[in-house]
């Protein structure tokens, strides 16, 4: 696999917050890649050193072979980028902001123009084209943002939280706009904090947590890796220590929410007989026994608590 | 064409003017004030009862008109931008930072010459004729790149905050309106004032512009030429090395 991003150690410090904190990894062709962690995790301070509009304190990072800092123009003419905050001029009509894009960009007049009838029509905005952007809704200028990030036909197109506070029309049509584009080839990074978005879209996930990668790996081994440890949520008919409960067989941790307990345990099968022998020898009436599907959610959280599994 | 190459910035730069032009100059209440800052100019001397005579007075006129409009807008453009987001939206295209000072600088620099334009045509509506057109053109175009280029530069302090750039470039720029030999000949000045006015590019200009309605001018035309140019490439170069080193702290 050809490899398309690569960060190498990359460091971001304002004042005494180290925002990124060494972060390495590569993506490679083809490949939409999942930036996942919680709100300042530091996706968007990596996202922009990637794409090259702050420079790193340490590291590099190379896009399509060229340095962002050494050759920044070469390495920014094949990737698009719909930033966190959108940024379309709203001064502008949405046709003049394509417009702009193909200037910018360095495209023929003739192709810019065919290329944003086609991209307006696909994002549903070509019957509003002229008028100005600061009469559109939040989503109508995040997708006019996605066609502005794609007027120059890229190889690579970052994204840094593209469905965030969106409506599910807006949403819908960005999510399945990156498909199709990712089946023609385009290599995709996105950042996210929605596990469901990167489970559906990504083929591999990275999750940063305070400036550092915790685990990158594939949507569905992550969460195997947590299946490894199982929930389960008991109740019985009157009160048991917690102290009591963990020490039963199997079971690794105990958490207390209202009248039912959350176990933590090694194993499905083997925690539940040794629950229901427990219930027996104490002479309990289990009200409640449920087995929790372990969710990317876990998975996330699991991986970006202190020490992770 | 490789988008690194000097022809491919430079129409990359010339699409960064249209924007500017089309978002920052042609405005309803940036075109009024620069339609009527000559006329206003021009009143406020004239019928102010100074006793200027109209061949001093226009070439004066005409300087701080280009000075002041061909500086208006631009130092606000990089705190606008960078407040909007849109400035982010630059950085990660394939431009450099050079060509978007450079488009900032196209922009201003037409924006300038059009409106001094309506004060030269005040100056022969009153009766006083262009006696050196082609040098006027001259003057017109190195004056404009030169205050386009402090415009920029005014600019470089990273703040995002429009208000305190246009401030600041206020405090800078009256000062050197008043060093620059507008309301008094250099001819008539201290030494020291001429020592003062000589680091002054709206000097050169006004001195220019002097020769051109009337003829007289203190220095020769080549060196008023010469510096003029000088000071634009100067500030050109200057205005380019900080942008580039203040940019990313607007980000
Ligand atoms: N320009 C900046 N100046 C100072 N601190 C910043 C700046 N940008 C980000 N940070 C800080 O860096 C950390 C990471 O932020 P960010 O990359 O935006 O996180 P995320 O995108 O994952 O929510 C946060 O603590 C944030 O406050
Ligand atoms: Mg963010």
């Amino acid at each position: 696999m050809t490899e398309i991003i690569s960060a190498r150690g990359l460091v971001k410090t304002f004042g005494a917050n180290r925002a990124v904190d060494g972060v390495s990894f590569t993506v490679g062709e083809g490949e939409i890649f999942g930036f996942l962690g919680p709100n300042g995790a530091g996706k968007t301070t990596t996202t922009r050193m990637l794409t090259g509009v702050i420079p790193p304190d340490a590291g590099t990072a190379t896009v399509l072979g060229h340095d962002i800092r050494r050759e920044p123009v070469l390495a920014k003419q094949d990737f698009g980028v719909v930033p966190e905050t959108s940024n379309a001029y709203t001064d502008l009509s949405a046709w003049q902001n394509m417009m702009l894009m193909g200037e910018l960009y360095g495209l023929p007049r003739s192709l810019a123009e065919e290329r944003s009838t086609d991209l307006l029509k696909t994002v549903g905005l070509h019957g509003k084209k002229d008028q100005k952007v600061q009469a559109y809704s939040k989503g109508m200028k995040q997708r006019l943002i996605l066609a502005m990030a794609l007027v120059h036909d890229p190889r690579v197109l970052f994204l840094d939280e593209p469905t965030g506070g969106l409506d599910v029309q807006s949403t819908q049509m960005i999510l399945s706009l990156l498909r199709d584009k990712n089946r023609e080839g385009i290599t995709i990074f996105l950042t996210t904090h929605n596990m469901e978005e990167a489970n559906r879209l990504c083929h591999r996930v990275a999750i940063i947590r305070r400036g550092k990668i915790v685990a990158i790996d594939a949507p569905e081994r992550l969460k195997m890796a947590i299946d490894r440890v199982h929930r389960i949520e008991v109740s019985f008919d009157r009160e048991v220590p917690d102290e009591a409960l963990g020490k039963v067989s199997g079971v690794a941790g105990v958490k207390r929410t209202g009248d039912k307990y959350v176990l933590d345990v090694l194993g499905r099968d083997a925690a539940i007989r040794s629950l229901v022998a427990f219930a027996g020898e104490n002479n309990l009436q289990i009200v409640t026994l449920n087995t929790l599907a372990p969710t990317l959610d876990d998975a996330f959280l699991r991986l970006t608590q202190e020490g992770g599994p | 064409m490789n988008p690194e190459s000097l022809p491919a910035q430079l129409r990359r730069a010339w699409a960064v003017a249209k924007k500017d032009i089309r978002i920052y100059y042609l405005k309803g209440p940036v075109l009024i004030f620069g339609v009527f800052m000559p006329v206003f100019l021009f009143l406020a001397f004239y019928m102010g009862g100074r006793d200027l005579p109209l061949s001093f007075l226009i070439p004066g006129l005409v300087g701080m008109t280009l000075f002041f409009s061909a500086t208006a807008v631009s130092p606000a453009i990089f705190p606008w931008e960078g407040s909007a987001k849109t400035l982010e939206r630059l950085a990660s295209c394939p431009i450099t930072i050079e060509a978007i000072v450079f488009g900032d600088m196209i922009a201003s620099t037409l924006f300038g010459i059009g409106i001094t334009v309506i004060t030269v045509l005040i100056g022969v509506g009153v009766g006083l004729p262009v006696l050196h057109m082609e040098i006027l053109f001259v003057a017109l175009f190195f004056g404009a790149c030169c205050f386009s280029a402090i415009g920029t530069l005014l600019a470089v302090p990273p703040t995002n905050i429009p208000s305190s750039i246009m401030m600041l470039s206020s405090l800078l720029k009256f000062p050197l309106v008043f060093i620059s030999g507008i309301f008094v000949p250099l001819a008539q000045m201290p030494s020291w004032g001429v020592s003062l006015a000589a680091f002054s590019p709206l000097t050169y200009f006004c001195d220019l512009a002097r020769y051109c309605f009337s003829g007289e001018h203190y220095f020769s035309i080549p060196v008023d030429i010469g510096l003029l140019a000088l000071f634009s490439v100067v500030f050109m170069i200057a205005t380019m090395f900080l942008h580039r080193r203040t940019m990313p702290r607007r980000l």
